[in-house]
């Protein structure tokens, strides 16, 4: 019971921080918005989706449900960012000498995280509306999308939590959060379809965690073109793999991080 | 005699190569404040990170309040209260927000975490920056809210790692007089301070540190006189005359002479008191060495310190050397080593 009570207090915390700099939050719009719109209006042209109509219009409904996605896989870097500071500061001391459970500081950090992507989706699906994005599903279905994205976020925010607790500093933190994520976002289904890509780099674009968790979406959202037909294993069955995925990622890195915090006494 | 609150006995650590400790040894009775002094890296915060729990010793043994530390570290940290070098609160919430939160983690309500909080803003003079974000807090106000959060749930023993480091005179010494007020009420205290002046007001008894030992344990009486009473200083203007001084001093020393070569500065421990002070003139008159600077000294904690940690730099092979009175054969080594360690302070 001391555990959740702790998770939630010091995500309490990390909320108000949150509130305090919302410079943090701010510029964490800044580059989802401007994904949105460069795809959609410079790339967006030159992109045709396999299966869907010559509707210029098409790609935008396709690609969407793919911002949203390397949008909450973002909180890598608020999550490592984050816990590095925390731990260069003194204030890791003082949760430390306190009759706390030991995995608080990480799960209300994660859990914080949650909350500021949920923020961050809402004002994404907006700009996304305003341009002419819509979704072609039950409402409760779409809520699910949401979820399943939610879901994806909060388990990219434990490898992040792992990565806060490696390195040396925040600064190093937030480059070590972020630059392997432009390989994993973008071999994916996300911004263009995998069938254009080289053979030998479909695989893994189909297996990639994050492809599951887009193409899961798309269809929770009704906006895979009508025409295109998915072979790939984990595509055929995208919402349970992109669950399985995240589940994963969560007990592995969540295990990882919190016997690292542990372990971490100077 | 009280029983031990706060006890320890052959702690070790390591890091790497640096033996962070090496058989520390110390035992606080209740109600009592240990005043443990010594350099930068001596050992001191490593010493209280051990027994709060935060890092665990490669050998050794360790008891709060009666508690292993080891075994039980959860409990100790119900039992202990924490107040770090560097002000452990959060910079974006408000003085109230952070003491609140420290005391839901210590599981309390959320209402009786805040009227707590409320009540130790009053208590440290806090209650006007109470809604203010810590960021905005001076130096001494984050000391006093930090000092707070160890306060929270009114712990029987509490750990201050160099409490007033970084702070002006004035904040210092509003800081003392809460910690007065702290052990006044009986709590345990075991301070670490790079300051004598700090050590002699605030502890009952004083261990000093140095290398990852106790070099030695006493009151500051006690270990003021223990490197004997006055001591004359000579500073020369001439470092190539320090030979020569230091042969003009020996026969009115009680003991070993110590050299600052950086300084240029002797000193001595006499009896005799202003009579020795214009033979010693006389006698480094009759060798030509141009006097700086000379005067009689009162022991200061600071002399009870460089002389402790200068005869432990000059023997450490010399496994008997606790009371230090072990044979001192190279002063000017000793000096070396000593202005080196105050470089690296700087």
């Amino acid at each position: 019971m001391s555990a959740v009570n702790d998770s939630v207090v010091v995500a309490k915390r990390n909320v108000r921080r949150m509130t305090r700099i919302p410079e943090v939050l701010v510029f964490g719009l800044i580059q989802p918005v401007m994904f949105v719109l460069l795809f959609t209006y410079v790339m967006g042209g030159a992109i045709t989706v396999p299966g869907a109509t010559s509707d210029p219009d098409a790609y935008k409904q396709y690609l969407i449900a793919g911002i949203f996605a390397q949008t909450v896989t973002f909180a890598v870097a608020g999550a490592s960012a984050g816990i590095s500071e925390d731990m260069t500061k003194g204030l890791v001391d003082r949760f430390r000498s306190l009759p706390m459970a030991r995995g608080a500081v990480l799960t209300g950090r994660t859990l914080a995280d949650s909350v500021q992507t949920a923020l961050i989706l809402v004002v994404l699906t907006v700009v996304s509306l305003l341009i002419g994005w819509r979704t072609h599903n039950d409402l409760w279905k779409v809520f699910c999308g949401f979820l399943l994205l939610l879901l994806l976020g909060y388990a990219f925010s434990w490898i992040g939590a792992l990565i806060g607790l490696s390195v040396r500093s925040p600064e190093a933190a937030t480059s070590a959060g972020l630059v392997w994520l432009f390989p994993l976002t973008f071999i994916s289904n996300a911004f263009v379809p995998v069938a254009t890509m080289p053979g030998w780099l479909q695989p893994v674009a189909y297996w990639n965690p994050f492809s599951a968790t887009v193409q899961a979406v798309r269809q929770l959202f009704g906006n895979v073109p009508p025409g295109m037909v998915q072979t790939a294993w984990p595509m055929k069955h995208a919402i349970p793999v992109s669950i399985a995925w995240s589940v994963l990622i969560i007990v592995v890195f969540r295990a990882l991080a919190v016997s690292k915090y542990r372990r971490s006494d100077g | 005699m009280s029983e031990a609150a706060i006890s320890a006995e052959g702690l070790v650590r390591t890091f790497g190569d640096v033996r962070a400790l090496d058989g520390v040894d110390l035992d606080v009775p209740e109600g009592t404040v240990l005043g443990l002094l010594g350099p930068n890296g001596a050992g001191k915060t490593t010493t209280v990170r051990v027994l709060t729990t935060l890092l665990r010793p490669d050998a050794g043994r360790a008891s709060v309040a009666g508690v292993d530390v080891l075994k039980h570290p959860d409990k100790v940290r119900s039992l202990i209260g924490l107040s770090g070098q560097y002000a452990a609160v959060d910079e974006y919430l408000t003085g109230r927000e952070n003491l609140q939160m420290v005391g839901e983690l210590y599981q309390m309500s959320a209402r009786a975490a805040k009227a707590r909080a409320d009540e130790l803003l009053e208590q440290f003079g806090l209650a006007d920056a109470a809604g203010r974000i810590a960021k905005t807090y001076s130096g001494g106000m984050r000391r006093r809210l930090d000092l707070a959060a160890a306060l929270v749930v009114r712990p029987p023993v509490m750990f201050l790692d160099e409490p007033t480091t970084g702070l002006d005179p004035r904040n210092r010494m509003a800081l003392w007089v809460v910690i007065e007020q702290l052990v006044a009420a009986g709590t345990t205290l075991l301070l670490t301070t790079q300051y004598l002046e700090e050590a002699d007001r605030l502890a009952h008894d004083i261990a000093v540190v140095d290398r990852g030992r106790v070099i030695a344990r006493g009151t500051a009486d006690q270990l003021k006189a223990q490197i004997g009473g006055e001591r004359v200083e000579v500073v020369v203007t001439d470092s190539a005359a320090l030979p020569l001084a230091v042969e003009a001093l020996t026969p009115y020393a009680i003991g070993e002479p110590t050299v600052e070569p950086h300084t240029r500065k002797i000193t001595v421990p006499v009896t005799g008191g202003a009579r020795v002070l214009a033979d010693v003139i006389r006698e480094l008159d009759a060798r030509e060495v141009l006097i700086h600077d000379i005067g009689l000294r009162r022991p200061t904690l600071d002399d009870v310190f460089l002389s402790l940690t200068g005869h432990v730099t000059e023997s450490e092979t010399d496994e008997d050397d606790e009371d230090g009175d072990a044979e001192s054969p190279d002063g000017e080594s000793a000096a070396g080593r000593r202005a080196g360690r105050k470089k690296a302070r700087v």
